[in-house]
């Protein structure tokens, strides 16, 4: 039977109840299936000039896709993707689509935009399910180009210089290639064994090799690279894995974490799952500080590990940088949000353990240069908050390991390699970046983006 | 994959391996280290390089079986392989880079304590080549824990080997051997590198401040990535806080906050040792429990 649309508003997409996801690891979206994809692909209105795909930073024929998913033409809505996104089944989950494609879409300036996210999900996780995978039929160049780092913004770089026909070879430090897809990013928002490993092995599908355990700095360099390993050019998409801590004291103490950590170990190396060997001191009362999607990540992450979590931010919901969605998923979920709160100090016990931690409240100050209002902290306020694990969630800086070790290439202050952002040359001949390890910790899709346009750079500098 | 060309006993539980790795034997140098990664489910285990074919593509592992996973790495034989091998990892001993007209005129001492004697013997050794003469003292709590003796004395100029109990060697712990080594040999140093279990350190450090010699340690925190990118590894040096995995391993250990990082090492005690229980055990161990999953 079809379903019933109401042009306005878009199909709901399943989800996993909230009291029964917050025990177990399974995703919590379980996507469109054909007949409420295509009830929703229907939505769309096709416009000529169609703004979403301006929205859109790989700038995907949205409504060629969507329209071939409306007529159930499957194969051919993969093959329009395709033609831009290496990852779309990534894309489809974790793009803050709100603020790219579908904030532009015309639907949405009367009722709800369509689901595009959604709909692209649906049409690559169909295609994995399918055995469908990219079309490479390329004429090879006979050149050789190193990728550093299998990162969203490496993979596909690799891809689309795969495509072009180059002799692509990925070097990634990590013993799984994804970078933050695997490990950041959680299996209950990402799985890992089928959505990101079908996704690398599609790229590897393309002809692109993968050498995990190497890391570029210390194996070998850049510059070793180009001139004893016989590559071509050079794209460092290294990100930015540098976690940030705050300073105060105590931070040393068992039970801190940065959210790095406390990620990496439950996402790549599973410890939430007892047969794997890496432990993972979950926590009853966990806080965790900071206001991103990593926040919310680690949150969630703890909360299914048994802890009753806070996510304590020195500022209001408001500015809450995380995305909406995932606001309301952990608050579904349970998590606490302590809003306008700041850590002074983690207190230790004799075990050198956290016992608890001492917050002082905030209230929000006049605008400052980047225009959001600063937070002040409030007299006199100060309290513990009976806590036995922090997880600090601040930010993450790009790595020095590559910068430090390669002649010639130039950074900011921050520690970003210096790009430009139309092709990714940097200031070093044959070597282009980036990603995080340009533009400091952003979004998965930017960071494609950018691989994106450096593949087109590369492409140019090898042609000519 | 990582393929184990030799495997020795080096005592009851210590045990030798060269682990093909061409990329990390070609690059690496004494006071780095590596991170092995045994199969599908293992953890990642920080080990220093003990030594380095750069012709065979060859790394030598020396490990202790502690817990769990380097009991179930101790069983792999030769010609099998491990999952990961990463690395050169952390820096390079400072020695390496030292002006070499500086470096012929100091008086240095190694101390190896334990399974420490095995990253101490690559920077011995390495001095030996560059034509330097080290002292180099060995200790363990008995005879049956002193390790690399033989490799020890074909690269120091002078080894000593010391037991806790007095079974082999002078009795006495390091500190004993080096208080002996300076007031009944006459003896005098301008460089301690001392590596070896972090109480071991400690003490040599509170001796050496006391000697106002100069020292260097090896600092072994618990470590995940090894790259610098979760901070599992930081400790107290000084007034900062530093990750041992990318700007050591090796610190001046008169700066280090000993007593915090031996806090740090304890934080999974109990996970491990229930790992170590289900490997011993099998299933049996979990007795079931009361269902509130705090085991």
């Amino acid at each position: 039977m079809a379903i019933e649309v109401d042009v306005m508003k878009r199909i709901p997409v399943r989800e996993q109840e909230p009291k029964v996801r917050a025990t177990n690891f399974e995703e919590v979206c379980l996507g469109y299936n054909l007949e409420e994809a295509q009830a929703e692909a229907s939505r769309c209105l096709n416009c000529k000039n169609a703004r979403c795909v301006t929205g859109c930073p790989v700038n995907i024929d949205i409504p060629g896709f969507i329209k071939q998913v409306e007529e159930g033409n499957l194969e051919e809505a993969y093959d329009v993707i395709s033609n831009y996104s290496a990852l779309p089944a990534v894309c489809g989950r974790v793009c803050p689509q709100e603020s790219q494609c579908e904030c532009k879409c015309v639907r949405g300036i009367k009722g709800e935009a369509v689901s595009i996210g959604k709909l692209e999900r649906f049409v690559a996780d169909w295609a994995r399910e399918n055995g469908v995978t990219p079309k490479a039929d390329a004429e090879k160049k006979g050149k050789k180009v190193a990728v550093i780092g299998s990162g969203p913004a490496g993979l596909t770089c690799a891809g689309d210089l795969a495509k072009k026909g180059y002799d692509v070879t990925i070097f990634e430090a990590l013993h799984e290639a994804g970078g933050v897809l695997s490990y950041g990013i959680p299996e209950f928002r990402l799985p890992k064994s089928t959505v990101v490993a079908a996704e690398v092995e599609n790229v590897k599908k393309l002809g692109v090799k993968i050498e995990t355990n190497v890391v570029i700095g210390k194996a070998t360099t850049v510059d070793e690279l180009l001139e004893e390993e016989g590559f071509d050019a050079v794209f460092i998409g290294s990100g930015a894995g540098l976690p940030k801590f705050m300073g105060i004291p105590g931070e040393n103490a068992n039970g801190v974490f940065s959210a790095n950590e406390y990620l990496t170990r439950s996402n790549l190396m599973k410890a939430f799952d007892d047969s794997y060997a890496t432990p993972i001191a979950g926590g009853k009362k966990v806080a965790v500080v900071g206001g991103g999607n990593v926040a919310m990540d680690a949150a969630r992450t703890a909360l299914r590990l048994g802890a009753e979590v806070h996510v304590v931010y020195r500022r209001s919901e408001e500015e809450l940088p995380a995305r909406v969605e995932e606001v309301h998923h952990a608050k579904e979920e349970g998590i606490i949000f302590d809003l306008l709160r700041n850590p002074k100090e983690i207190l230790v016990d004799d075990n050198g353990h956290v016992s608890g931690m001492k917050v002082v409240k905030m209230e929000l100050g006049e605008p400052d240069a980047s225009g959001r209002r600063r937070p002040i902290e409030v007299e006199g306020s100060e309290y513990v908050l009976d806590v036995d694990t922090v997880i600090m969630s601040l930010g993450t800086s790009p790595n020095p390991l590559i910068s430090s070790t390669t002649d010639g290439l130039d950074i900011n202050k921050w520690g970003c390699i210096v790009a430009k952002e139309e092709n990714g040359e940097t200031t070093k001949n044959g070597v282009y970046a980036g990603g995080d390890a340009v533009t400091g910790a952003a979004t998965v899709i930017l960071a494609m983006g950018a691989g994106k346009s450096a593949a087109q750079g590369i492409d140019e500098y090898l042609s000519k | 994959m990582y393929k184990i060309v030799k495997k020795r006993a080096l005592a009851n539980n210590i045990v030798l391996m060269d682990i093909e790795a061409p990329r990390v034997a070609k690059h690496c140098y004494p006071g780095q280290f590596v991170i092995v990664k045994m199969d599908e489910k293992g953890e990642r285990i920080p080990l220093t390089v003990c030594d380095y074919n750069r012709e065979q593509g060859t790394v030598t592992i020396v490990f202790q079986t502690v817990g769990a996973s380097t009991t179930e790495m101790a069983q792999y034989e030769e010609g099998q392989c491990f999952r990961d091998f990463v690395g050169p990892l952390g820096c390079k001993s400072e020695l390496i880079d030292e002006d070499p007209e500086e470096l012929k005129k100091k008086k240095i001492l190694f101390v190896a304590g334990g399974v420490g004697t095995a990253p101490v013997y690559p920077q011995v050794k390495w001095m030996k080549q560059q034509g330097y003469d080290v002292d180099c003292i060995i200790g363990a709590r008995n005879k049956d824990l002193i390790i690399l003796e033989d490799e020890m004395r074909q690269v120091a100029k002078n080894t000593y080997v010391c037991t806790d109990d007095g079974s082999y060697g002078f009795k006495g712990n390091v500190n004993d051997q080096i208080k002996d080594l300076i007031n009944n040999q006459s003896k005098s140093y301008d460089l301690v590198i001392a590596i070896g279990p972090v109480i071991m350190m400690k003490f040599v450090c509170l001796l050496t401040k006391e000697l106002d010699i100069p020292t260097i340690v090896s600092m072994n925190p618990i470590m995940v990535d090894g790259t610098g990118m979760c901070g599992a590894c930081r400790l107290t040096v000084g007034d900062e806080v530093k990750f041992a995995c990318v700007d050591g391993p090796e610190f001046d250990g008169h700066l280090v906050d000993f007593d915090q990082a031996m806090k740090r090492q304890q934080m999974y005690k109990s996970e491990e040792g229930r790992a170590m229980l289900k490997l011993q055990e099998g299933d049996t161990h979990k007795n079931g429990g009361c269902g509130c999953s705090g085991n």
